[in-house]
């Protein structure tokens, strides 16, 4: 596990930042009224893979809060804790990629998408129904095709833009042993 | 930076509460309604939070932003659990009473009871949540975080992020510009995959400068010594008065009613059909 610093403070305050204006600013139509794809979930595995599981819990639950808090509609608990827990696990499986070393080959790519869908399947299709079911006592098959509408989206929305931001990301660090001596 | 958030500077008792109290009543009282079927504390609650916005000094005129929001989430809400569930009412009450129709999409009574109080569940918290909103300061809110026992760097997080946010978005507006202009198409001509395509484009350059952003600020915290200490000060902290503390036990109240009720009912709902 990295170790939580000052950089990680600081990432989880840029990294909420950041989640709560592409998550409230930034809409793309999805092409359905009224319905917009949200790629804040691109940048959360971006933060998580990089800045560790705590770094991408924390900036998942402020970013979340602060985006129902300036809607005003009331904070939706069970899919604000879905939204962090998603982030603490992208970290936690994502903890042995050494994206800020700029390393993501092929392989890492694999990887991060991999765990990226796990994570998001746990978080969306089965933790933020459960809690819906257990907080608010919603109906069971309604719950759970949100929670699956909403994995699918996420998944994909962030196979794109996670994955992009950690190739650009990678790639704009000098790699580990990059420079050599002259002769 | 206030505006994003809404906050309303005005004099009137619920301002003068310290965020700290405001956050723990917010928190008490979503836990109450949220834990609660009984439909007249349900419906208590919306009462008293309308008295509350009241005294709170705030206008509706100042919040109808939310309203457009608002009758969106609830009416696709509404639709959603009867089209998913439409006896979900009889399964929870016990009895089925058939107001008209037949088949899966019948009406019964219970399902509108039930619905009735899942509408007045999310009126139960509006208001609160609204008042918060208008009347806490977003940097008191902060600060009132580490008061409440949360570890005061995860309360400079929260600080740190309400400071960044105005600065990230005139950022993002900026390359958005500069990409459009350079013929990036962002609007419904495009394919879904070519706009997600076209939103990383605008992403990468404003998380790259985000992570320098990072490293700059955090190099300044720790040339101040960052994190040495165990506690902190905050500017915008406030000590708790008495008004603090009877707003707790009012909220905590709150907390104790619905416990009662659930205990009292045999469970969540209340059942006027038996």
């Amino acid at each position: 596990m990295k170790k939580f610093g000052v950089k990680h403070i600081v990432a989880t305050g840029i990294g909420a930042a950041l989640f709560f204006v592409l998550g409230r600013f930034v809409a793309i139509p999805s092409g359905i009224p009224n319905t917009n794809i949200s790629i804040q979930y691109g940048l959360l595995a971006f933060i998580s893979a990089v800045f560790g599981p705590i770094a991408g819990l924390l900036s998942g639950l402020i970013g979340h809060f602060f985006i129902d808090f300036s809607f005003g509609w009331g904070i939706w608990w069970s899919w604000v804790i879905a939204s962090a827990i998603c982030g603490g696990l992208i970290g936690l499986l994502t903890s042995k990629l050494k994206i800020e070393e700029g390393e993501f080959d092929k392989g890492s790519i694999v990887k991060f998408n991999f765990f990226q869908l796990v994570s998001q399947l746990v978080s969306w299709a089965v933790i933020a129904p459960v809690l819906d079911i257990v907080m608010y006592g919603e109906p069971v098959n309604k719950v759970f095709i949100q929670g699956l509408v909403s994995a699918g989206v996420n998944i994909v929305t962030t196979a794109v833009v996670g994955t992009l931001l950690c190739i650009a990301y990678a790639a704009s660090i000098p790699k580990k042993g990059s420079l050599k001596e002259e002769d | 930076m206030n505006n994003i958030f809404n906050y309303i500077d005005k004099p009137s008792p619920i301002h003068r509460l310290s965020g700290a109290t405001k956050f723990i009543c917010l928190m008490l009282w979503s836990f109450a309604a949220m834990s609660t079927y009984d439909t007249r504390m349900l419906a208590g609650l919306v009462i008293f939070g309308v008295v509350l916005f009241r005294v709170g000094n705030i206008r509706i005129k100042e919040v109808s932003f939310v309203f457009g929001f608002m009758a969106f989430f609830l009416v696709v809400n509404t639709v959603m659990l009867y089209v998913f569930a439409p006896h979900h009412g009889s399964e929870i009450y016990g009895t089925s009473t058939v107001l008209f129709g037949s088949g899966r999409f019948s009406v019964t009574a219970e399902q509108l009871f039930y619905q009735l109080n899942y509408t007045l569940k999310f009126f139960a918290t509006i208001p609160v949540v609204l008042l918060f909103v208008s009347t806490t300061n977003p940097s008191e809110f902060a600060a009132s975080l580490n008061k409440i026992g949360i570890k005061y760097s995860v309360a400079y997080s929260v600080a740190l992020a309400l400071r960044y946010i105005p600065d990230i978005q005139s950022q993002y507006r900026d390359i958005s510009q500069a990409s459009q202009a350079r013929g990036i198409e962002m609007s419904k001509k495009a394919s879904f995959i070519d706009r997600l395509k076209a939103a990383s484009d605008i992403l990468i350059p404003l998380i790259l400068t985000s992570v320098d952003r990072i490293e700059v600020i955090s190099n300044a915290m720790e040339l101040r010594c960052f994190g040495k200490n165990k506690k902190r000060t905050w500017y915008t902290e406030r000590p708790f008065t008495p008004a603090d503390i009877i707003a707790m036990v009012l909220c905590g109240l709150l907390i104790a009613l619905s416990t009662w009720l659930t205990c009292l009912n045999g469970g969540r709902y209340y059942n006027p059909f038996k």
